[in-house]
């Protein structure tokens, strides 16, 4: 594998998880603008279980998902008391919170950064991708992620319906800050340095258009819009590269003004398994 | 036997000077048909949010099956056997329509085990299963796999039924089943919620068409201004002047053909 072709699969494998993290909370009607954060403390903790514990990287990136997941968790308490709007400048806030905590630590390398020994190849980085999306595939296939999706669309008939809709939320909350950890920690290990400039507000902002514009209704959304915003870019390099921005941003706007839901719809993804179902019936 | 199943005693519900109920209580005996009727405004889906828990009482309380349910979290009420429909259809409008009655047993079975299991991959999935067979013992000849949000009023609105229905509730409260529907709809909806009640599952109906309730309820309630003004069979309603006056208009029978 080549240099630069291994480079945009490991962070295209980062994106992924990454994006799969803000998926979940999206899937339940929560708007998380905080990635970025949740991805910090995952490389961070990750990073100092490394480098000052010496833990092997399993433990190490381990260490990084409960401690996003945990924050994840202790944070989801009060955004849950705020809607909307409010929500998104919440998590926004919180983003910047962590941000400011780590420039101003130095046992954490403040604005210099650091340094993370421990390396972990790009193909670990793609069967733990894979495994991600079994996971949120499967998830989103049984009857918690029917919950989550229910808890998006009406919290109030989904609480009729006997559904502990705080606990959903948290839930959503806690998984989602984990899976952001562990794109974080497994960012630390790959690249082999972190530093709180990388982890900033227009990166939450990315993840979150991820998310958005690849479609919160499905499983597949995540999957197309993390791979469209790190490939499209590569390929259109191939053309001309001035231009290259332009048109990508030209793209998105298209994508919104047409599939204002999401690219990838439960509608869609119906009627191409409807499809499908026939031809494979003849 | 006919001990009530469901007790409104002097419920009481103000939003800030407005009082919208005040002092009101009526009995549900298993099995009954109940209609709830009264001009707009009169507080009737008010009676439904206090039942479900979405409002709190100012005063009054609400006993279900012998249980005091007046200050109950929304959450547990279904369990105990009450479920609801909604004036404006409710469906989750992104989820299919299989997804929407599923969602309607929910309370049944929330163990982590069962959670956890990938019923979109499964097959012989027993909630699955118990869906879809209620979905084809109501009559819905739709696709089971199509979102909501596409389907016409009228399906939509049966839908929003059996979801209700999937609690196995004891008492099932319909607010306006019969709205938006033409004759035909509503009179099929008027067959299926009588052999629904034929089944010990009591019926709380809010309804404008008074043939709608004429045809199908036992005893009635009628509300206007927040108090209750009436209560008695759909034909003794047809005499009482003081409900012909707030609900028709005028304290004859003109242009009604009610009976």
């Amino acid at each position: 594998m080549g240099g630069y072709v291994e480079g945009i699969i490991a962070i295209l494998c980062i994106n992924l998880i990454f994006a799969y993290g803000v998926f979940l909370t999206a899937a339940s009607g929560q708007l998380n603008l905080g990635g970025a954060g949740f991805q910090a403390i995952g490389a961070y903790v990750a990073g100092v279980c490394s480098n000052s514990l010496g833990f092997p990287i399993f433990f190490s990136v381990l260490g990084g998902v409960l401690g996003a997941g945990l924050i994840g968790f202790l944070i989801s308490f009060p955004v849950l008391r705020t809607r909307g709007v409010y929500m998104v400048l919440a998590t926004f806030a919180f983003a910047l919170v962590v941000s400011g905590i780590i420039l101003n630590t130095d046992f954490l390398g403040g604005a210099t950064g650091m340094v993370v020994a421990a390396y972990t190849p790009v193909e670990v980085l793609i069967w733990v991708t894979l495994l991600t999306i079994l996971l949120v595939f499967w998830l989103m296939a049984s009857r918690i992620g029917l919950v989550m999706r229910a808890v998006h669309d009406d919290d109030v008939v989904s609480e009729i319906m006997g559904v502990n809709v705080r606990g959903v939320q948290v839930f959503a909350f806690t998984l989602g800050g984990a899976l952001a950890g562990l794109s974080g920690a497994l960012y630390a290990h790959h690249y082999s340095f972190i530093e709180a400039q990388y982890f900033s507000a227009l990166l939450s902002i990315f993840v979150l258009l991820f998310v958005l514009i690849g479609g919160t209704q499905t499983a597949w959304g995540p999957l197309f819009g993390a791979s469209f915003f790190t490939l499209v870019p590569e390929v259109l390099r191939l053309g001309d590269t001035e231009w290259r921005y332009v048109i990508f941003g030209i793209l998105i706007v298209l994508m919104m003004i047409f599939r204002p839901e999401g690219i990838i719809t439960r509608t869609l993804v119906h009627r191409v398994i409807m499809v499908f179902s026939r031809s494979g019936g003849h | 036997m006919n001990d009530p199943i469901l007790q409104i005693s002097n419920v009481s519900k103000s939003f800030g000077g407005l009082k919208v109920l005040e002092d009101v209580s009526f009995n549900l005996t298993p099995g009954q048909r109940f209609g709830l009727i009264g001009p707009n405004g009169a507080g009737k889906t008010t009676v439904f949010n206090i039942l479900s828990g979405i409002y709190a009482v100012d005063h009054g309380s609400v006993v279900l099956a012998g249980k005091d349910i007046t200050n109950l979290p929304i959450r547990e009420r279904i369990g105990l056997g009450l479920s609801r429909s909604f004036q404006n259809i409710r469906l989750m409008p992104h989820l299919s329509v299989i997804e929407n009655v599923l969602m309607g047993q929910h309370c049944q079975s929330s163990q982590i085990t069962e959670m956890l299991k990938p019923i979109n991959w499964m097959k012989g999935n027993k909630w699955k299963q118990r869906a879809m067979e209620t979905l084809e013992n109501a009559g819905l000849k739709v696709d089971p796999g199509s979102t909501v949000g596409e389907l016409p009023y009228g399906v939509r609105k049966k839908i929003e039924v059996v979801r209700a229905l999937m609690s196995k509730p004891s008492v099932l409260m319909l607010d306006e089943p019969a709205a938006g529907l033409n004759a035909r709809e509503t009179s099929e909806l008027a067959d299926f919620l009588h052999e629904i009640s034929t089944r010990n599952v009591t019926l709380l109906l809010v309804e404008h068409d008074m043939n709608f309730i004429h045809a199908l309820c036992e005893r009635v309630a009628v509300l206007n201004f927040g108090s209750k003004i009436f209560e008695g069979t759909p034909k003794e309603v047809n005499r009482d002047k003081a409900v012909l006056e707030a609900y028709l208009g005028t304290s004859t029978l003109e242009g009604s053909d009610a009976a």
